[in-house]
């Protein structure tokens, strides 16, 4: 693993505009993230639906447009690049799209979908059926399914024939959205045992986005928190999930539901009313949900770093008690 | 009272390659106010459930056998369209997983909820009331202005609570939810399930929930059905089922769960091998093919065996395995 960045992402925003004529606006999708991939190295963006996690996928990928910001892929600026610039690229940086059926067309073969990149990219003389042959065993599957449809295929098949599509030209980055969203809990383990051993075989780096935490614990060296766009905190996977500093890591890593009817949970809860994007919070945009807020987080941007709060929680820090009016 | 009592079920597919049998003697008793969760992996014939207990069953599906006693008058196997109709809505409603899917994005909140109320005979303004107020048991902050408000303006937990509150509206004497928490994030999650069960404890309906998310069924569940290949393989209290697993599959289904897994690891467990051809089932058991303490008696068609009250298992070593540990 070599030190320098394979990806680097320097306060990138992305803007989508609303409203017409006078009231035209915009609001952001991403509101200023910043963060490196190392070689090899796998990283995690966690947040519920609508907090910009598979925004900044696309916009890492070309496939959005952003409005402020640096994206660099092995040493090149690659934001505001034409489709015709950014085709090489995406031969380096792969990615896998949410839904595993649906993003395989249905009516092509197993083995033309296995090799559709090298039809679009170009084969450079690979003999294709060697090609089909061998990306189908590394991701665990038997020869014969490329003559299989994607109808015939379960969820954790699927999956599988989207990462040989992800790893066919040999990328250094795959981005994969949701990659065990919508799969069974022993199929979740198969398809994330197979990211890490081909990570491990094949040297990728990864950016695996998803809102499952426990996915996140087991695959994720790195890891940051999405929430309303913005990262609230970034850093070592193990060292958040042992002591989060941020409320809604806190809260997020409390809320986790396990499979045990006696156990006795500590959970931090929040307000379930996140806020919109169009009203975004003043000061600390979590101030409405924590239940930590002083008055300083209503009025005042936290200051800039791996945690953005003005109080950082120390391990172990419960809620204070509070008079609610419920 | 027994709300919901099914069978013996039986229900057969007709497809291009043979007739498919989807879902095999099913037996399981939904009581009065109670909770039941039914988990099993995708393909295990979960929907194919639901659709038989709400008479929508594909055209090319079947009934062959087995009886659906709703509130011990009704065998829904044998009611017509007509009569299936009036139960639907008014005492057996449902919740699904993708809530933008249940509300219309043209119609105003309100005017949905009105509308559903088409049978009860009341003023508009009645109905509308009725609206706030189930409104407000959701918590949906705001519940006057809320119904004036598109589905598009609130956030996705938000979409979820107003399709329970539309789901409950009619007070059902039976809930069936669909997954309705997958698309949540963990602290929503949690949310919802708390809020499901303050409502079912205030309405006293009894609650169907159908989840792979053995974290939610542990929390949320008073009863718990493990379904694979379209049989019912164990079933018994949740604290039961889960502290003491009779059948094998149970036992690797926990055993999956990531959330079990709380020392960090490269490599999760999984279950090798595929749900069987259900066009050709086996003979005997039929986790048998994937099953590691497989021996010669599974060849044969296994009984579901009584563990103790209420908790069965299909598996013949279901009584011997007493003090196994999951």
């Amino acid at each position: 693993m070599s030190a320098d960045p394979i990806l680097s992402v320097r306060d990138v925003e992305v803007a989508f505009p609303v409203g017409r004529m006078m009231a035209r606006g915009a609001i952001l999708g991403v509101a200023g993230v910043s963060f490196e991939v190392k070689r090899g190295e796998t990283f995690a963006l966690v947040g519920e639906s609508g907090s910009g996690k598979t925004t900044l996928a696309r916009a890492i990928n070309g496939l959005q447009e952003i409005s402020r910001g640096e994206i660099t892929f092995e040493g090149r600026r690659i934001d505001g690049l034409g489709r015709g610039q950014m085709k090489p690229i995406r031969k380096r940086m792969s990615m896998m799209f949410q839904d595993p059926v649906g993003s395989l067309s249905p009516r092509m073969t197993v083995g033309d979908l296995v090799t559709e990149p090298y039809r679009i990219h170009g084969a450079e003389g690979k003999d294709l059926r060697e090609e089909t042959a061998r990306l189908l065993s590394l991701v665990g599957l038997p020869a014969n399914f490329a003559s299989r449809y994607p109808h015939q295929l379960s969820g954790g098949q699927a999956r599988r024939v989207g990462v040989a599509r992800a790893i066919a030209l040999d990328p250094a980055l795959v981005i994969a959205d949701e990659p065990t969203a919508g799969l069974d809990v022993s199929v979740q383990g198969e398809v994330l045992n197979l990211l890490n051993e081909l990570r491990e075989r094949l040297g990728l780096a990864m950016v695996i986005i998803t809102h499952n935490l426990h996915v996140v614990h087991h695959v994720a060296d790195r890891t940051a928190v999405m929430y309303l766009g913005r990262f609230v905190e970034i850093g070592e996977t193990e060292a958040m999930f042992a002591a989060p500093r941020h409320p809604y890591t806190a809260a997020l890593l409390s809320a986790n539901p396990e499979p045990d009817p006696d156990k006795v949970h500590d959970r931090i809860t929040l307000p379930a009313e996140v806020p919109s994007l169009l009203a975004r919070p003043s000061g600390c945009e979590f101030h409405t949900r924590c239940p930590w807020a002083q008055e300083i987080c209503a009025r005042e941007v936290p200051p800039a770093g791996d945690v953005a709060c003005h109080f950082p929680l120390a391990p172990g820090a419960r809620p204070p008690v509070r008079e609610t009016a419920e | 009272m027994t709300t919901l009592s099914v069978t013996g079920l039986n229900v057969w597919f007709s497809t291009e390659e043979g007739p498919l049998h989807a879902l095999k003697d099913v037996s399981f008793d939904v009581p009065e106010r109670r909770i039941v969760g039914i988990v099993g992996e995708s393909g295990c014939g979960k929907s194919t459930l639901i659709n038989a207990i709400l008479g929508l069953l594909a055209d090319n599906g079947e009934i062959r056998g087995g009886e659906i006693l709703f509130e011990g008058a009704h065998d829904l196997t044998t009611l017509g369209p007509r009569e299936m109709r009036d139960l639907r809505g008014p005492r057996i409603s449902t919740v699904f997983q993708d809530p933008m899917g249940a509300l219309n994005p043209v119609l105003s909140v309100g005017q949905q909820m009105i509308n559903i109320q088409y049978r009860s005979g009341q003023s508009k303004a009645e109905k509308a009331a009725r609206a706030v107020e189930m409104l407000k048991l959701v918590r949906i902050p705001d519940a006057d202005s809320a119904l004036e408000r598109y589905p598009h303006q609130f956030s996705g937990g938000m979409k979820q609570r107003i399709a329970i509150a539309m789901a409950l509206m009619m007070e059902p004497a039976l809930l069936i939810a669909d997954e309705p928490t997958t698309a949540l994030d963990a602290t929503l999650e949690v949310t919802t399930i708390e809020l499901l069960q303050d409502l079912q404890a205030q309405i006293g309906c009894s609650v169907m929930f159908i989840s792979h998310h053995l974290g939610v069924i542990a929390e949320l569940c008073d009863d718990v059905v493990v379904m694979y290949a379209g049989e019912v393989v164990e079933r018994g209290s949740v604290r039961d089922v889960f502290h003491d697993p009779r059948h094998p599959y149970t036992r690797r289904l926990l055993e999956c769960d990531p959330a079990r897994q709380t020392e960090r690891t490269r490599v999760l467990p999984t279950i090798p091998g595929e749900i069987p051809d259900l066009r050709h089932r086996p003979e005997g058991c039929v986790f048998a093919p994937r099953c590691l303490e497989r021996h010669a008696g599974c060849e044969a068609p296994q009984a579901e065996l009584r563990v103790a009250d209420g908790h069965s298992a299909r598996c013949n070593l279901a009584l011997a395995a007493a003090g196994v540990e999951a």
